[in-house]
């Protein structure tokens, strides 16, 4: 893989539903190794996009391709660790046979297994609550076992839908400093978010509002060329001045 | 106002769930319909095959509304009553009368019984215990043969089918509505090996099951078992499978599991109906087509042979590929129905 071709590379794409049109004409790029924020009210057709992006969903018009390949396709899932919107879990098993059994459909197996295993769930530090039994977790935790099995199979782009909806401001930060080593390593992560202070950790952002692409940028190249000072208030500019 | 608040909002949800609302409605009148036709229907009137009968006894046997079927020798006649072409096979001997019954179904002999009786009764007026005369020998089962033993194969097969069908369908629905599908597809599995997965996994659990409810039939309930053990296995199995793979089909179609369990009234119950449990012949004739599209028809009739008539796999083996057959439809579907989800 060359490193100056883009990681995630969407034209002009389009998704109706029957007649509603919920994302129109999107173009944006996700480049290696940075970790690109969607930023959007719900609604705005964040997830929408990611599954767009993700190949779980196909596009009405336009084209998504990911590492270079038209997305969907099956091959390119193993290169993508998704963190859907609600927490996929099996809630009767333990966190550590939820992530058995997803290991094993990415075909990971004997010792690396384990290893990653331990690994990730140091990470969402959730080392000592592996063989707790998925209900007896917290949402939070619920979260951080989401995350965790997203790590598992060391995919070179993560895809994370609302990443830290209720994880408490500490765990946050030591999560978002394992992306920015993960971004170290030459992992690229596309991430949607709402909440707008998050949002300015990101090395790149989409402001996403009914549908449209408003804007992409650095977070202070959003906000100086907007002439405001916080992402806020640069997020009402692009969308049309209304507050 | 506050009850009128619930009472309200019941009401508009119950005008935004249709299926629900069909289902109060429409399900009560097709299933009574069905009963209806069932208990409602003609009187069974039997199928009598005859070796060498007096002209009058013909005559009046047909006058109390038998079907006559003539043969010339005992082993064609024979051969018939094997085949279930008749019910029973009448025959002269010395001054009684010779009655052979296929046997399998306690109302059918009945009801050969009590016509052979009115017949002899009507020609011998005089005579007292005409029925004396009478000499009952049975092709399958005995007179001690009861209700049980003749809708025990249909149980068997009626509840492997319900309960597999049920827990596999809400099962497999959960995936859907707690959003593990959707994380399922975004690995690269493939929908087949999903579709597979859940059959063997289930599969297991059905085997088991099986072998259990097989096995306590028929040794501690004692049920009639004429055939071979093997056999019955095979079909509570095939059934179960049948039952699991269309569960996780319709799981497709259904939101919650209240509407999975809709399916009920709609899938399960008219398949029970025309299963065997009641006699078909006084079903309407479109009626007692439909059961070529239900797979629990298929078992039920195939563990019947082989339960009360001993029948082996030549009789069953047509059975047992029409159930393979809606296995691998019914998967097959619910892999192109998966595509909902995922194109690829």
């Amino acid at each position: 893989m060359s490193h100056n071709e883009s990681v995630i590379q969407a034209t002009h794409v389009g998704k109706r539903f029957g007649k509603k049109m919920v994302l129109n004409d999107i173009s944006l790029e996700v480049r290696p190794a940075e970790t690109f924020g969607l930023l959007g009210p719900s609604g705005s057709g964040k997830t929408t996009l990611v599954k767009l992006l993700t190949g779980i969903d196909t596009v009405s018009s336009g084209e998504v391709r990911i590492f270079g390949t038209v997305m969907p396709k099956l091959s390119m899932l193993r290169q993508i660790g998704y963190m859907a919107q609600s927490d996929a879990l099996y809630t009767e098993l333990s966190a550590l046979e939820n992530l058995e059994f997803f290991a094993a459909l990415y075909g990971m197996k004997g010792p690396r297994r384990k290893i990653r295993i331990r690994e990730v769930m140091e990470i969402v530090a959730l080392g000592d609550d592996l063989h707790k039994r998925v209900d007896q977790y917290s949402g939070g935790m619920k979260r951080r076992l989401s995350l965790a099995i997203a790590l598992l199979h060391e995919p070179p782009l993560l895809v994370l839908d609302e990443p830290t909806v209720g994880i408490d401001p500490l765990l946050r930060q030591s999560i978002w400093s394992e992306l920015k080593a993960l971004n170290a390593k030459g992992t690229t992560i596309l991430m949607t978010t709402h909440v707008m202070d998050e949002a300015e950790k990101c090395d790149r952002l989409g402001m996403i509002r009914n549908g449209a692409l408003l804007a992409a940028d650095t977070p202070s190249a959003l906000i100086s060329q907007a002439g405001k000072q916080t992402i806020e208030e640069a997020f009402i500019y692009y969308g049309g001045g209304e507050s | 106002m506050k009850i009128w608040a619930i009472m309200l909002r019941i009401l508009r949800q119950f005008r935004r769930d249709k299926r629900t609302l069909a289902l109060i409605f429409i399900a009560p009148l097709v299933v009574l319909t069905l009963m209806h036709l069932v208990f409602n229907g003609k009187d069974y009137e039997p199928n009598l095959g005859i070796v060498q009968i007096p002209a009058p006894l013909v005559t009046s046997l047909e006058k109390q509304g038998a079907t006559i079927f003539t043969y010339e020798d005992k082993e064609r006649a024979d051969q018939a009553l094997d085949e279930r072409k008749i019910d029973a096979i009448i025959t002269q001997s010395g001054n009684g009368l010779d009655v052979k019954l296929e046997g399998s179904e306690p109302t059918v002999n009945k009801s050969v019984l009590m016509l052979l009786q009115k017949v002899s009764r009507e020609l011998q007026p005089d005579v007292n215990g005409a029925a004396d005369k009478m000499n009952v020998s049975y092709l399958h089962g005995s007179e001690d043969m009861t209700s049980i033993d003749q809708f025990g194969p249909i149980l068997i097969g009626f509840f492997v089918f319900f309960f597999v069908f049920l827990i596999a369908g809400v099962s497999f629905l959960r995936e859907r509505t707690t959003g593990t599908l959707e994380r399922l597809l975004s690995t690269p599995i493939k929908r087949w090996e999903l579709v597979v997965g859940y059959v063997g996994g289930f599969g297991i659990f059905t085997v088991f099951q099986a072998l259990l409810i097989s096995w306590f039939c028929i040794q501690v309930l004692g049920i009639l078992m004429a055939g071979s053990f093997a056999f019955v296995l095979l079909l509570t199995l095939l059934l179960s499978m049948t039952a699991l793979t269309l569960g996780t089909l319709l799981s497709a179609f259904a939101n919650n599991e209240l509407q999975m369990i809709q399916f009920i009234p709609l899938i399960i119950v008219p398949q029970l109906f025309l299963s065997g449990l009641f006699p078909l012949e006084t079903l309407p004739e479109w009626l007692q087509q439909l059961k070529i599209v239900m797979p629990l028809t298929y078992g039920t009739e195939a563990l019947s042979e082989v339960m009360i008539r001993g029948k082996g796999w030549d009789t069953i083996a047509g059975n047992i590929f029409v159930l393979i057959g809606f296995s691998l439809v019914f998967m097959l579907l619910n892999v192109l129905a998966l595509r909902k989800h995922r194109k690829i």
